[in-house]
C-alpha cells in the first residue's frame, strides 16, 4: 500500500512542482498518473522512491513513513522501470534482471534461477536472451527485460514511468496486454505514469489526474470519463468520450462463440452449417480447437474439402485485449470479425462489428442514466 | 583483417628502412657513418623510458582528475580544468618543451615533465567525457535501484567510461612517442638524437634512421593499447558499436 499525504515539492527557487497531493493505492491496484507534461506526474513518482526529495508532507509505503526507511533499502525494496529503459548496455540481459537480487546479496544460484523465470514470464526465451546484451535486443524487447529488472528482487511496488512509451503503437498495445496479464498474476502495487489517457484508462485501476502540480480527480477510469469533476477533466479525457469507453471494456466480457467447422469436412457439411446457423462464414479449428482460418460462403463452390476453400487470416487477438484496439484492427485490416484465440492459438470466441456497437450504446446509455 | 595487413607492410618498411641504412657502410663517403645498432637499440629504450614514465603520470593524474570533475560538488572546477588542458594543447609542443629548459634546467627531467604536460590532455579530457557522456537516464536508474554512489561508480560508470578512457590513453601515448623526438632539445634522451643529428647535418638518411624506429614504435604501442582496449570493453558495448 502506499499512501501520499499532503506531499509538496518546493524547488530552492521557488517552484511549486507538486502542491499538497494525498491519494492512496490499495495493495494490488495499479494507479495511473496521467497528465500534461509539466503537471509534476513524474516527481509525484520520483518522490516515491525519493530519487526527488520531498519539502513536504509524508509518503508511506505499507503504513512507514519512507523517510524513516534507509533510502537504498527503500529503492531496493521499489521495482523501478522507466521510459528510456535504462538497461545496462555493457551487462547482459541476465545481469541487469540480477542486479537488484545481487545488491540484495543473494546467493548466484538463485539469482540466475529468478532471472530466467522473469525472462520467461515477461515472455521471452530464457536460453535465448539472457547472454544477449542490450544492443542485440529490440526495443519492445528492451522494454520487457526493463519490466523484468524492476520484477527483480520480487518488490510488493513497482514505479513504472511511461514504461511502454518509447516503441511503436503495435507492439506497445502487445506489452500493455501481456503487462496487464502479469499483473493479474502478480498483484503488484504499482504507481504507472503516462501521458497518455489511452493507456491511462485501459491499464489504471484509478487514475490520478493532475494539472500544474495539483491532484484534479483521482478516481476510476470510468468516473473519469463519465463523471468529469471539472471542465479541465472533460476536456483533458476529450469529446469522443463514447469511443474512449471501448477502452473499459474487454473482449472476454462481450465476445460470442463463432460457428466452427474442421478443415477436414466437406463443403457440403459447411454449407449445411451457415444455413443452420444464419450465417455465412464459418471459423476453421483443427482437432484440438486450434484456429486455422475462415470459410466463406461464396468460397464453398471452389473445392470439396474445407481445407481446399480456407483463407487463412494472422489477425487475431485475445480475451484481454480491450474493443476499441479490436475495433482499430477490424478497421484497418477490412475484416468484419475479428478472431479471439489464447497463446496456443487455441479458438476463444469472436468479436463482430454487431459486438461492437452493442457494446458502445450499452456502455454510453448505462453511464448516462447514473 | 585488412587493417593488420596494413599495420604489419608498415612496420616491416619501417624496420627493413632501419636495417638497410645501418647496414650501409657510409651514409656520407668519408664524412659520416650511420648510427650504430647498439645506439639506435639505447635510443629506443630511453624513448621508451621517457614516454612510460610520461604516460604513467599522464594517467596517474589525469584519469582521477578527469573524473574528479564530473562528481557534484567538483563541477565548478570542469571549465578551468578542461579548459585549462585544452589551452594548454594548443600551445605547440616545441613550446612547452623548449619553456622547460629555463624553468627545470636541461635533463631528462624537464623532457619527461614536459612529455607529460602534453600527453596529459586526451587523458584528462577523454575521463571526463567518458564519465560525463553516460546516459543520465543509465545512472538515475542504477540510482533509483538502489545503488550506492560507489557502486554507481564501480558497476556502472566506470565500465561505460572505459572505453573513451582508453581511447584517451593510446592518443596520448602515440602523440607522445612523436613529440619525444623533440625532447632531446632539453636533454632528453630518446631516438630523436639521431633524427636531430641528421636534421642538423642535413642527412636525410640519418633522420630516417632516427624516424623510422620511432614511427614503428608508436604504430607498435598504438596497437598494443587498443588491443588491450577491445580486451577491457563489454561484449555489450562492442555489437553497439558495429552497429552504429
Amino acid at each position: 500500500m502506499i499512501k501520499l499525504d499532503r506531499v509538496t515539492k518546493v524547488y530552492p527557487d521557488g517552484t511549486e512542482a507538486v502542491k499538497e497531493v494525498s491519494f492512496e493505492v490499495e495493495a494490488g491496484e495499479l494507479c495511473v498518473l496521467l497528465g500534461p507534461s509539466g503537471c509534476g506526474k513524474t516527481t509525484t513518482m520520483k518522490m516515491i522512491n525519493r530519487l526527488i526529495p520531498i519539502t513536504g508532507g509524508k509518503i508511506y509505503i505499507d503504513g512507514r513513513d519512507s523517510i524513516k526507511i534507509d533510502e537504498n533499502e527503500l529503492r531496493r525494496s521499489i521495482g523501478y522501470a522507466i521510459q528510456d529503459i535504462g538497461l545496462f548496455p555493457h551487462m547482459t540481459v541476465g545481469q541487469n534482471i540480477e542486479t537488484v537480487p545481487s545488491l540484495k546479496g543473494w546467493p548466484k544460484a538463485e539469482r540466475s534461477k529468478r532471472a530466467e523465470e522473469l525472462l520467461e514470464l515477461v515472455g521471452m526465451d530464457s536460453g535465448e536472451f539472457i547472454d544477449k546484451y542490450p544492443s542485440e535486443l529490440s526495443g519492445g524487447q528492451c522494454q520487457r527485460v526493463g519490466v523484468a529488472r524492476a520484477l527483480g528482487a520480487d518488490p510488493s511496488i513497482l514505479l513504472m514511468d511511461e514504461p511502454f512509451g518509447a516503441i511503436d503503437p503495435i507492439t506497445r498495445v502487445r506489452l500493455q496486454d501481456e503487462f496487464l496479464k502479469i499483473q493479474q498474476e502478480i498483484k503488484k502495487t504499482i504507481i504507472f505514469v503516462t501521458h497518455d489517457i489511452f493507456e491511462a484508462i485501459k491499464m489504471g485501476d484509478k487514475v490520478a489526474l493532475m494539472k500544474q502540480g495539483q491532484l484534479v480527480q483521482y478516481d476510476t477510469p470510468a468516473n473519469l470519463l463519465y463523471r468529469p469533476k471539472n471542465e479541465f477533466v472533460e476536456d483533458f479525457v476529450g469529446a469522443d468520450r463514447a469511443l474512449k469507453g471501448l477502452q473499459l471494456i474487454r473482449v472476454k466480457e462481450v465476445m460470442s462463440f463463432p460457428p466452427t467447422v474442421k478443415a477436414e469436412e466437406t463443403v457440403e457439411a459447411a454449407g449445411e452449417r451457415m444455413e443452420q446457423e444464419g450465417t455465412n462464414w464459418l471459423v476453421v479449428v483443427n482437432d484440438d480447437g486450434k484456429f486455422l482460418g475462415w470459410v466463406d460462403k461464396a468460397e464453398l463452390g471452389k473445392g470439396e474439402m474445407v481445407k481446399e476453400v480456407i483463407s487463412s487470416s494472422a489477425i487475431t487477438a485475445t480475451v484481454n485485449t480491450v474493443l476499441n484496439e479490436v475495433l482499430s484492427l477490424m478497421l484497418s485490416h477490412g475484416l468484419e470479425n475479428m478472431v479471439i484465440v489464447n497463446e496456443a492459438n487455441i479458438l476463444e470466441g469472436v468479436i463482430s462489428f454487431d459486438i461492437i456497437r452493442k457494446a458502445l450504446t450499452e456502455v454510453t446509455q448505462r453511464r448516462e442514466s447514473e | 583483417m585488412r587493417r593488420y595487413v596494413v599495420i604489419v607492410s608498415l612496420l616491416v618498411l619501417l624496420i627493413g628502412l632501419t636495417v638497410w641504412i645501418t647496414n650501409l657502410e657510409w651514409i656520407r663517403e668519408g664524412v659520416y657513418k650511420p648510427f650504430t645498432w647498439g645506439k639506435i637499440l639505447s635510443c629506443t629504450w630511453w624513448h621508451l623510458i621517457m614516454v612510460g614514465a610520461a604516460e604513467f603520470a599522464a594517467i596517474l593524474i589525469g584519469v582521477p582528475l578527469g573524473i574528479l570533475v564530473t562528481r557534484p560538488g567538483f563541477k565548478k572546477l570542469t571549465t578551468p580544468v578542461i579548459g585549462g588542458a585544452n589551452i594548454g594543447q594548443s600551445i605547440p609542443s616545441l613550446a612547452v618543451i623548449a619553456i622547460m629548459a629555463p624553468l627545470l634546467g636541461f635533463g631528462l627531467k624537464s623532457a619527461i615533465v614536459a612529455l607529460f604536460i602534453y600527453g596529459l590532455l586526451p587523458v584528462l579530457r577523454n575521463s571526463y567525457a567518458g564519465i560525463n557522456n553516460i546516459d543520465p537516464a543509465i545512472v538515475e536508474a542504477a540510482k533509483g535501484m538502489g545503488m550506492t554512489r560507489g557502486q554507481i561508480a564501480r558497476k556502472i560508470e566506470l565500465p561505460l567510461a572505459l572505453p573513451v578512457i582508453m581511447t584517451g590513453i593510446r592518443i596520448s601515448t602515440v602523440i607522445t612517442v612523436g613529440t619525444a623526438e623533440l625532447a632531446v632539445l632539453v636533454g632528453g634522451k630518446g631516438l630523436g638524437v639521431i633524427t636531430l643529428t641528421g636534421v642538423f647535418t642535413l642527412q636525410p638518411l640519418t633522420i630516417l634512421q632516427g624516424a623510422a624506429p620511432t614511427a614503428a614504435l608508436a604504430i607498435t604501442l598504438g596497437f598494443i593499447l587498443e588491443r588491450v582496449e577491445s580486451w577491457m570493453t563489454s561484449r555489450g558495448l562492442k555489437v553497439k558499436a558495429e552497429m552504429a
